[in-house]
């Protein structure tokens, strides 16, 4: 098994006439997954690359039996497309959208989690099960499948948690990209629970960063919850406060959000931090060295 | 984005959020002026830079002058506006260098009976804004949150509804504001709020919150930040930058669609994702190193935005060695590579080059920088990345 997605899931595009919307649809079904259509307004009855083209959302669902819709529309539409997404019923709705208004995100958080959707970013690089499903932008031959859930608050610092994983040996059931903006639809501890009762994943990686109480609160989790070896890492100990390093949500504001701060939680949880970013692959063989 | 307090007061005053009355001034000579309109027994001349800190603050080509003062006649407003125009305000959060004063506020005095601090930010927790009051007005709020945390007080809003009377009234039970100042209070606060929705705020601050000998709030300062991915829908407000007020390289590097935040080491990086970024700042410092810079020239960069990327790097003459850290993924490597050779002829790497290179089209892009005649120090993986670079600054 993995988590939240697999060789079944049905997959769309909203967006997928704009530019990174198609390259990354093709991308993804290089990779094997099932891309069944997509949807523009404005192009319904148009194909793409041999997918067909819808104006709603609600179209492409009745037409094709998707389950789980990857957002590219521009950050301005990003919250109507999450909105029209929840109103068709996905379990899985991922946007990949960077620089959405941060208040759309407080007005839509409600919604998509009373619906019971998972909704991963805004501004991530997607999810992973590798050799299954590959729904994002991440580049899919990093990926084994394997024994190591990797979440994370950045991208292209996962890819450097899977290489080090793969090279170990280890493979990944399913990598998460949580997005790094202040206010996101999934949270470390809504995909522990996830992995810990997944047979599939045996050990546990989470990247986070400054800014929020995100990793305090999966500390908590970890330590009252998760049975499995946990391995973290926190990027931005050298980061000036009052600065926001590139992600929306990676700030230090009143003194508060700090790396330290992060790993002194962690620490405290008994999850096995790892020192510098080179050490991740070796965190997670700590973590289950330990566990042993 | 940040704006000036008199441009914050003007939002306020425009939305029905009292203020007191007050002129911008360019000139020592329309400070003086207008002390004169404003009328009163005394008027406040205050600094309008971005940073906190001015009352504490002074004036580098002139110490004795803080960058607020009170002021008793029209010229004791024309000096102190003298000092402080043209010239740069040191606070604890401008660093050494200060910013220039380009506009002064003078502003009328007023009978003030309590100071009460007011803010608002979003709490990530609860994934909405909430409004916090605390009777420690006036001083140092970090330090109240750190000390004395049950001083401040509360209230979470759905932005669909806005902040509630009955908030308010609340808040003023715990605030002990009383009588017909609680009316006022919820016009102000539940103002406030509206405003903060409207406008896409990511902060705002009141410190003090004044509350008059009648019994009236008024905002004594006024510090209003916003979401910068929002100012598209918001033109009026994108007008209110100040690009003066920023780290010129860091503007460079936003329009070429760059993150750059400039900081103090000697070992400029060049990498593509934050956490990365932020990573490589990390390891650099773990094995000894200071990093000149933060950069990440994110996933869709082409040729032209790295090397206008490593332009603005070497322009810093701090800058001892640059570290180029890619983990390709929509980034390719073959376009960092290119870069690196095209900026090795247009502007020429006086110093050390460290490049790791991992990822999407990795061994072609290792054989274009092979190829070229750009002298490089090639690196395998991220921890002898840190130690080579680290080793060429010396």
């Amino acid at each position: 098994m993995s988590i939240l997605i697999n060789k079944d899931t049905k997959v769309i595009c909203q967006g997928i006439t704009g530019k990174s919307g198609g390259f990354h649809t093709l991308g993804c079904r290089e990779y094997g997954t099932q891309m069944v259509g997509g949807v523009t307004p404005g192009k319904g009855g148009e194909s793409f690359e041999g997918l067909p083209v819808f104006d709603t959302v609600e179209e492409a669902v009745d037409a094709t039996g998707a389950n789980a819709t990857m957002i590219f529309v521009p950050a301005a539409f990003t919250a109507d497309a999450i909105l029209e997404a929840v109103d068709c019923g996905f379990d899985v709705i991922e946007a990949i959208t960077e620089g959405v208004p941060v208040l759309d995100m407080v007005r839509v958080y409600e919604t998509v989690r009373a619906s019971g959707a998972t909704l991963i970013g805004p501004n991530c690089p997607g999810l992973i099960t590798p050799g299954e499903c590959k729904i994002g932008i991440m580049p899919g031959y990093i990926h084994n499948p394997g024994k190591v859930g990797i979440m994370s608050r950045s991208g292209t610092l996962t890819y450097e948690a899977v290489w080090q994983t793969s090279n170990r040996g280890f493979g990944q059931s399913t990598c998460v990209g949580l997005g790094g903006d202040p206010i996101v639809g999934t949270s470390f501890i809504d995909l522990l629970k996830l992995y810990e009762a997944d047979e599939q994943t045996e050990a546990i990686m989470m990247i986070g960063e400054i800014g929020g109480t995100a990793e305090e609160e999966a500390a908590e989790f970890v330590k009252e919850h998760i049975s499995k070896p946990v391995a973290a890492f926190i990027a931005g100990k050298t980061a000036p406060p009052g600065k926001r390093m590139g992600h929306a949500g990676a700030i230090i504001s009143g003194g508060k959000g700090t790396a330290s701060e992060k790993v002194k939680a962690l620490e405290a949880a008994g999850i096995e931090v790892a020192q510098s970013p080179a050490d991740m692959g070796e965190a997670v063989e700590r973590a289950i060295a330990n566990k042993g | 984005m940040k704006i000036h307090e008199f441009q914050a007061k003007k939002l306020f005053a425009d939305a029905g959020i009292a203020v007191l009355e007050n002129v911008v001034a360019t000139s020592a000579d329309e400070a003086s002026t207008a002390y004169d309109q404003l009328g009163g027994e005394l008027a406040v001349v205050k600094a309008q830079v971005h940073a906190g800190g001015r009352g504490k603050g002074t004036i580098i080509e002139c110490p004795e002058q803080h960058g607020v003062q009170i002021v008793r006649s029209a010229d004791e407003a024309r000096v102190a506006a003298a000092n402080m125009l043209g010239n740069r305000l040191q606070t604890i959060q401008t660093g050494a260098e200060g910013s220039v004063v380009n506009q002064v506020l003078v502003e009328a005095g007023c009978d003030i009976a309590r100071e009460l601090y007011l803010g608002i930010v979003l709490d990530r927790g609860n994934k909405m804004p909430v409004l916090m009051c605390s009777t420690e007005g006036g001083v140092e709020i970090e330090k109240v949150a750190e000390e004395t945390p049950e001083l401040i007080h509360k209230e979470h809003f759905d932005p669909h509804f806005g902040l509630q009377a009955y908030q308010v009234r609340q808040l003023c039970k715990k605030l002990g504001i009383e009588g017909s100042t609680v009316r006022s209070a919820v016009k102000f606060m539940t103002s406030l709020c509206a405003l903060y929705v409207k406008l896409d705020c990511s902060l705002m601050e009141i410190n003090p919150l004044v509350i008059t000998g009648d019994g009236d709030l008024v905002a004594l300062d006024a510090k209003v930040n916003f979401d910068s991915n929002a100012i598209y829908r918001h033109p009026a407000i994108a007008e209110l930058r100040d690009i003066s007020e920023e780290e010129p390289t860091e503007v460079r590097a936003g329009e070429a669609g760059l993150s750059f935040i400039k900081l103090d080491g000697n070992i400029a990086c060049l990498v593509n994702g934050a956490g990365l970024a932020m990573s490589t700042m990390d390891i650099i410092k773990l094995h000894g190193g200071e990093p000149a810079n933060f950069l990440d020239v994110g996933g869709g960069a082409n040729t032209q935005q790295v090397t206008e990327a490593f332009r603005i790097i070497l322009s810093d003459p701090n800058v001892k060695a640059v570290l180029v850290n890619i983990f390709g993924g929509i980034a390719r490597c073959t376009t960092i590579a290119n870069a690196v050779v095209e900026a090795s002829k247009e502007v020429g790497f006086s110093v050390p080059l460290v490049v790791r290179l991992e990822g999407t089209e990795v061994e072609e892009g290792r054989k274009i920088l092979e190829e070229s005649d750009v002298e490089l120090i090639t690196a395998t993986d991220l921890t002898d990345a840190a130690e080579k670079v680290v080793a060429a600054v010396g």
